[in-house]
């Protein structure tokens, strides 16, 4: 299983965020209400952001260590990313989409995973189709997909769900409940919802205004669904 | 014909150097940017005939430059090669400019994501940032090559005007002016540059609604 640890600071104008976990979860949920704290930590797991102080490690593999000055660049990280907002390139054919992470990587052509993934995510219609006409569900697959086919050892999920209304989100959660029983790639899911997040993550993060409130499995999240309601 | 040469030549290599300045504008922020910001624009604010004297001293025979590099056999006074450079350099401004907008325009957040894909970032430069701002690269060498065929002043200058090595149209239609029984053929160059002008207006804005067609998605 792999390891996530977690030991970070980050001062962000007037937001402080504090966070220490460890975690060999299959799906790591970080849950909590907007401006929390979720997407900094996930954008510095993900080396889009540093953190002012601390650690951020897979397994024995530091990506961030600031006492001993170490700080992997986001393209070295192989953590794969998929955004509330999709960020498909718009230049490029979903097939180009799906394909860039392994071009970048200068990976080896994988027939088999392709199709693996392709018809994991039901997307093998859309392949020669270009991005600009897609549904948000669609756009959110083939994004999905594209982070797959990179080869992550772990995957990041920021509100994947957050850009749709109700109906998509139901065509997209049994997809995300597939790769987590499926895909051997680990998982960190954020998510203000807690039904969404019950039904994903097997570990969860309770953020509060940049901190850790409560971690544990995804029970905790019925008493603070509770107290939320 | 000449004119076109130089002017093509003056494009073809300048858009790279644009490119790279635009980028260096558009992306980063270091110390004395405005100062560089502001030297890459002189050509446009000054006399032209001021750009082609300074180009005289700098790469001019006797020019610190121009002696440098010549050992390398490398001339630009009174050679077309110097007519290119005077095009190239009052054409910078106006390639650096359209670059530069459509550059600052590319979302980072596509670049972002193409990093966690594994991108090292000039990949990402090349992959995502430079055909998301073709469209501009386009209205640059088009507004470049324009600058390039129009000028007159810091190629006359620099390379004076030099039938068959740096005449270009505009020079040529001068002198043809100031000689008697000159304009007819004064008439024939002006429709050629028309035509050249016309033509490379429509080119570049077929290959701007292709490419921007192609940057939605569509």
């Amino acid at each position: 299983m792999t390891m996530l640890r977690i030991d970070i600071e980050k001062q962000l104008g007037g937001f402080a965020l504090r966070a220490a976990f460890e975690s060999d979860a299959r799906v790591i949920g970080l849950f909590g209400p907007s401006g929390s704290g979720k997407t900094t930590l996930v954008n510095m797991i993900a080396g889009l952001l540093n953190p002012d102080r601390g650690i951020v490690a897979i397994d024995d593999d530091r990506l961030d260590d600031s006492e001993a000055g170490i700080c992997v660049p986001t393209h070295l990280r192989r953590i794969g990313y998929v955004f509330q907002d999709a960020r498909l390139f718009p230049h490029l054919s979903v097939m180009q989409n799906l394909d860039y992470g392994r071009r970048m990587n200068r990976l080896a052509r994988d027939a088999a995973e392709e199709t693996r993934i392709v018809d994991l995510l039901d997307i093998g219609h859309l392949l020669a189709r270009r991005t600009g006409k897609l549904s948000g569900g669609e756009r959110q697959r083939i994004a999905l997909g594209r982070a797959l086919l990179s080869r992550p050892r772990l995957l990041l999920l920021d509100e994947p769900l957050g850009a749709l209304d109700e109906a998509r989100k139901a065509e997209i959660l049994p997809y995300l409940v597939r790769l987590r029983d499926e895909a051997a790639v680990p998982m960190v899911y954020v998510s203000h919802d807690a039904e969404e997040m019950r039904q994903v993550a097997t570990d969860v993060a309770l953020f509060a205004r940049g901190r850790i409130a409560a971690f544990g499995d995804a029970g905790i999240l019925t008493q603070a669904g509770a107290r939320q309601v | 014909m000449l004119s076109i040469r130089v002017s093509l030549v003056a494009t073809l290599v300048a858009t790279p150097i644009a490119v790279a300045m635009a980028w260096l504008l558009a992306r980063r922020d270091f110390w004395g940017k405005s100062v560089l910001d502001a030297v890459v624009h002189l050509p446009l604010v000054l006399p032209p005939v001021v750009t082609g004297y300074l180009l005289l001293l700098t790469f001019g025979r006797r020019g610190a430059v121009g002696q440098w590099l010549a050992e390398f056999g490398i001339v630009f006074a009174f050679r077309w090669t110097g007519a290119a450079l005077a095009c190239g350099v009052m054409a910078f401004p106006l390639l650096v400019r359209p670059i530069r907008l459509s550059i600052e325009a590319v979302d980072q957040r596509l670049e972002q994501a193409a990093a966690t894909l594994g991108a090292a970032p000039w990949r990402v430069f090349f992959s995502i940032t430079l055909p998301l701002a073709l469209p501009g690269v386009v209205a640059g060498m088009m507004l470049g090559f324009a600058k390039a065929i129009g000028e007159f002043g810091a190629t006359i200058t620099f390379v004076s005007n030099i039938p068959g090595e740096t005449q270009t149209i505009s020079a040529a239609i001068y002198t043809l002016t100031q000689t008697p029984e000159g304009d007819a053929a004064a008439m024939r160059l002006v429709v050629v540059s028309i035509i050249i002008s016309t033509v490379a207006l429509v080119a570049s804005e077929v290959l701007a609604r292709r490419a921007g067609r192609r940057l939605h998605g569509l």
